[in-house]
């Protein structure tokens, strides 16, 4: 899986914050859930950031 | 074998007389992402032109290849297949290196197994597969519960042949009965001394060794830019006789496929979601998944923001920022989409495409 870029998104509606993870997975852009396991994007991600090949960037 | 040994057989091991292929889409009918993929490749596992089908690739290899469902009428029965044509060799094979496909398994789908018990089932893969020359790959599956493998080697000629492996029953390790992935089918189709360097399997269950579980009698796919692999047919079933493939209908087969993948492909002034204005400057509306999903799922807008328009009290907006919500469920997917200007607060509206480009992708695969 060929992970570009990462990024957090906030709730607009309850401010909760790190809502989801834009991501651009093999050169189209997702909303991957946040603190979802069984997501295989969301697993992907936590492994490439735990390897140390993958940093996600704040919330704008 | 006879048709009375065969039903025999068939009767012996408990195999069912339906529902008896653990593969979704083996018949290679839905391509729901596209039909055709160039530059695949180098350090990428991905789902590419066939529905569940997903290309394993890893280390660091120059091989580059296309992927195709290709239309087909030299297979009686069978108008589809996967076709892998390599488009860039690489003869000097790093030790890492490995190329696949691949179809994942989840654990409550494969409890017919009984794998891990007393009673634990043998399994048959068939599938029929051709090339542009004779080529020798190798079969796997893989417990990825218990990282045990069983590997075996199948061989490709310049015209169909059907391949019929039995892979023998595991005692050891149960698969977890739940929605993720348990249970694997892998054929190597390139691999590097990390994987071919030791003793292969061949036909034995055994603990996950990574030098064991590709032979090295392997082909390399990408020997040769002539290099083709076509694929079809693919049936894995209970029991030690490969039974005629069994073949389902377009439609039971890509709602199978939708459990993983869904893609929504709407043309000029399609209704896509009908919402509410959460404020003066944004709204959120549901898309209903067509069938309940393995997972919560990733969702992802096609094209640029313009493939889209917001209509609301005789007012239309083309969106500023399109986002499918965290509040996701195997059922259903919230969007949110802004603009610029103001449209009244509470009001309801609608998402419509604009053009022929737009579509909507929800991803849960294993």
């Amino acid at each position: 899986m060929n992970i570009t870029s990462a990024r957090y998104k906030n709730d607009p509606v309850s401010g909760k914050e790190n809502d989801i993870i834009i991501a651009v997975i093999n050169d189209t852009e997702w909303c991957v859930p946040n603190n979802a396991p069984k997501n295989s994007h969301y697993a992907e991600i936590m492994r490439q950031v735990a390897a140390g090949e993958l940093t996600i960037a704040d919330a704008d | 074998m006879s048709k009375a040994a065969e039903l025999a057989a068939l009767i012996g091991s408990q195999t069912a007389l339906s529902n008896r292929n653990l593969i979704i889409n083996g018949a290679m009918q839905i391509a729901q992402r596209g039909t055709s993929f160039a530059g695949l490749g180098g350090n990428a596992e991905a789902y590419y032109a066939i529905d569940r089908i997903k290309h394993l690739s890893g280390g660091t290899s120059a091989g580059r290849y296309t992927a195709t469902q290709e239309a087909i009428t030299d297979l009686a029965g069978f108008p589809t297949a996967l076709k892998l044509a390599c488009t860039t060799e690489d003869t000097s094979i790093a030790a890492g290196e490995f190329f696949g496909i691949s179809h994942y398994f989840e654990g409550q789908n494969v409890q017919r197994i009984q794998k891990g018990y007393s009673t634990a089932k043998s399994l048959t893969l068939s599938f029929y597969v051709k090339g542009n020359a004779s080529a020798t790959y190798t079969a796997e599956l893989k417990d990825t519960d218990n990282s045990r493998i069983n590997g075996q080697i199948f061989n490709v000629t310049t015209s169909w042949t059907r391949v019929e492996l039995t892979y023998p029953a595991d005692t050891t390790g149960k698969l977890n009965n739940d929605n993720a992935l348990s249970f694997a089918l892998n054929l190597y189709l390139h691999a590097g001394s990390t994987y071919t360097g030791g003793t292969f399997i061949n036909g034995t269950w055994a603990s996950e060794v990574q030098a064991n579980r590709i032979s090295s009698s392997n082909t390399s796919f990408y020997d040769s830019t002539n290099r083709t692999f076509f694929i079809t047919g693919i049936q894995l079933e209970v029991g030690e006789v490969a039974t005629p493939f069994e073949h389902e209908s377009y439609a039971a087969t890509l709602q199978k496929c939708q459990r993983y993948f869904q893609k929504r492909v709407f043309t000029d002034a399609d209704a896509i979601w009908v919402g509410a204005n959460f404020n003066a400057t944004s709204a959120y509306g549901v898309i209903e998944h067509i069938v309940t999903m393995r997972a919560e799922p990733s969702g992802a807008y096609s094209g640029t923001l313009a493939d889209y328009k917001y209509y609301s009290a005789a007012n239309t907006k083309t969106p500023s920022t399109m986002t499918i919500n965290s509040r996701n469920s195997e059922n259903s997917s919230e969007t949110h989409i802004d603009w610029s200007g103001d449209l009244n607060s509470g009001g309801a509206g609608w998402l419509r495409a604009v053009g022929t480009n737009a579509f909507v992708q929800l991803e849960a695969e294993l």
